[in-house]
């Protein structure tokens, strides 16, 4: 029987996030003859949208739709998945904020292993999966092997798998709500309130075409001034790294990343900032990127289109300096 | 409340240029400047605030060798009131499930009612506490970056989702959290204060003291193992300028200005 690999769908007010086709290419490449399943938690009319929409690329979805999963609480989807998921199957879930709330546990629950933030799979020899993962905020890359044998839950990097568009398929739904929702609620122990919604700041730094960005390499809070000059004298906007926000010198709304803003300037300089794929998940658009940064093995020189090895607390005021001097 | 926060010795990656060895067993290990774990800073800073507030105590426990007593010492210069250390041969090599079992064992000991741990550690994997929870069958929530102590048996928390938004959730204790980062600003600890508590006693709990059969835990237990270490061969990557700085700056000018950089 072919390898069973399930994909859980993330989706928001009835949009499939990116990830879902990320997970058909990362499910190809774990085991090509795999038998691939979307599984989407959700309610109503917007998990409808959700489930049209998945089966143009999956030949098979899961469906759970309860008004207890109006809004997804990872504690009680976990205990429904549980009733679900059959021991000794692939389960692949994107590794972002609601990935790494549900997954770990669910690896638990079915005991199988758990495999976070895979970045590339290289093939299966004796029941073991090898994986690709990056350590050291993606200074380092390494192999690991994890045994698949009794099942494996694993997290995959968003962005890491080229989405596989080019699969058509005509998906059959499955409504496994009965099953799921078998005997009490799961997972009563948390309680979902709200969503606090982000404030919104002094600049929209989403609508910016020229970004001076900022990471942990400024070093101190006053040295923050070369930074507002080189912006000013691009004519672009200050945005940061997630320490710069922590440390509470700019406030959130100037943070690029999973977790702040996504932008899409058409020039992004990368100060002083390492380049973290949760930092990176936050510029689209392909934008020119310029990195400064005194360690010239640091991730972001991957990326970006040209880079400059150099202490910024030196550079950056001499370009500046250059600058004005040519706008006169 | 009780409180017990796990920690991790880690390699301070702002610090260091972290390379990989010349047979690629491993990073470059020599003269890596190590720290806790940022994320678990924070973590610890929050379990000192709420036992200021409300009482009780906050325990640190890591799992390592003995230079991982120079971490638990630091948070405890914090302000941590005491240190454990859980330390054997039999648990090298463990997975992430290893070190949560591990740590279960001295969960299981004592009354915690309250675990934190960072949201994820030096390998990104962020999986430790989750399993735990799982482990212990008590609820979880991660990624909190807001914490409220509603009652004895509750507390509120936020966890950090996508585009900054901030989601909202009541949890019953005894509970485990992972702790983001920017929760609130970890005290400084000086070097005075580090020595104010090199003298308390730090005990070393090994298997046998957690009642661990060896091979459950460490590279045997393991379901996954790291085979190696290497650097990606990756696209080109960026162009890197060469020449005076001066040569430098013409250059990046005229490359910024043709695509739109100054205005
Ligand atoms: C769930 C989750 C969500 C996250 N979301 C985000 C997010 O939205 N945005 C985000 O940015 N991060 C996010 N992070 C944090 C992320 O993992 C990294 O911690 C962060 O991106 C690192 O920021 P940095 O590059 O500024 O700092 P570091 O990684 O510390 O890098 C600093 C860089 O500066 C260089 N440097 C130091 N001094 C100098 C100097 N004098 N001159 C030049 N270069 C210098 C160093 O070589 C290094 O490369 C998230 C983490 C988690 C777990
Ligand atoms: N060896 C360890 N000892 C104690 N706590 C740990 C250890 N490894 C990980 N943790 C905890 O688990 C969190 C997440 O780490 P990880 O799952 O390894 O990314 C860390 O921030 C720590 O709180």
């Amino acid at each position: 029987m072919a390898r069973q690999v399930f994909a859980y769908i993330i989706h928001k007010d009835g949009v499939v996030d990116d990830t879902a086709l990320e997970l058909v290419a990362a499910a190809g490449k774990l085991d090509p003859d795999a038998s691939i399943t979307a599984v989407v938690a959700g309610a109503g009319a917007e998990l409808d949208a959700v489930c049209n929409e998945v089966a143009s690329s999956f030949a098979e979805i899961w469906k759970i739709d309860d008004e207890a999963l109006a809004y997804v609480n990872a504690e009680v989807l976990r205990g429904m998945l549980v009733r679900i998921l059959p021991k000794g199957g692939i389960v692949l879930v994107p590794h972002e904020h609601f990935g790494m709330d549900l997954a770990p546990g669910l690896s638990i629950k079915l005991d199988a292993a758990y495999l976070p933030d895979a970045v590339d799979f290289e093939g299966i020899e004796d029941g073991r999966l090898k994986v690709v993962r990056e350590e050291y905020s993606g200074q380092v890359s390494t192999h690991v092997l994890c045994d698949i044998s009794e099942g494996a839950v694993i997290t995959v990097r968003p962005g890491s798998f080229k989405a596989d568009e080019s699969k058509s398929a005509n998906g059959r739904v499955v409504d496994k709500t009965a099953e799921a929702m078998e005997g009490d609620l799961p997972g009563s122990a948390r309680r979902y309130l709200e969503v606090v919604e982000a404030e919104i700041g002094d600049v929209d730094i989403t609508k910016s075409d020229i970004l001076v960005s900022v990471g942990r390499g400024i070093e101190d809070e006053e040295n923050l001034e070369i930074i507002y000059e080189l912006a000013e004298a691009m004519g672009g906007d200050v945005s940061c790294s997630r320490p710069i926000v922590d440390a509470k010198w700019l406030e959130k709304s100037r943070q690029v990343g999973t977790s702040g803003q996504t932008v899409k300037p058409k020039v992004y300089m990368a100060l002083g900032i390492s380049g973290t794929f949760q930092h990176l998940g936050g510029i689209k658009g392909a934008p020119f990127i310029v990195a400064v940064n005194k360690n010239p093995k640091a991730p972001i020189f991957q990326i970006a289109d040209v880079g400059v090895v150099d202490d910024m607390l030196d550079f950056i005021p001499k370009l500046t300096d250059r600058i004005n001097e040519i706008k006169g | 409340m009780e409180i017990l926060v796990c920690i991790k010795r880690a390699p301070d990656t702002s610090e260091n240029e972290i390379e990989v060895n010349s047979d690629g067993t491993d990073i470059e290990r020599d003269d890596l400047v190590y720290s806790v774990n940022e994320w678990d800073n924070y973590a610890v800073e929050e379990a000192i605030q709420i036992r200021d507030k409300i009482g009780g105590s906050v325990t640190v426990v890591s799992v390592g060798d003995e230079e991982a007593e120079d971490v638990l010492r630091r948070e405890m210069a914090m302000g941590a009131d005491k240190g454990i250390l859980l330390s054997d041969d039999a648990f090298e090599g463990s997975d992430g499930k290893g070190i949560a079992s591990i740590l279960k064992a001295e969960v299981e000991k004592r009354n915690y009612d309250l675990i934190l741990t960072g949201a994820q550690a030096d390998d990104g994997a962020g999986q430790v506490g989750g399993i735990l929870a799982a482990m212990l069958d008590w609820p979880y929530a991660s990624l909190v970056n807001f914490l409220e102590v509603v009652d004895d048996n509750k507390i509120k928390v936020g966890r950090e989702i996508a585009g900054g938004n901030q989601e909202m959730n009541e949890i019953d204790l005894p509970c485990v959290l992972s702790i983001q980062t920017g929760i609130n600003e970890p005290r400084y600890v000086g070097i005075r204060g580090i020595r104010k508590v090199a003298s308390l006693e730090i005990p070393v709990l090994g298997a046998d003291d957690l009642g661990i059969a060896p091979g459950s835990v460490g590279e045997s237990g393991a379901k996954t193992k790291r085979q190696d270490y290497f650097v990606p061969e990756l696209g080109e990557g960026a162009e890197i300028l060469e020449g005076s700085t001066d040569e430098i700056i013409d250059k990046l000018i005229e490359l910024i200005k043709s695509k739109g950089g100054i205005k």
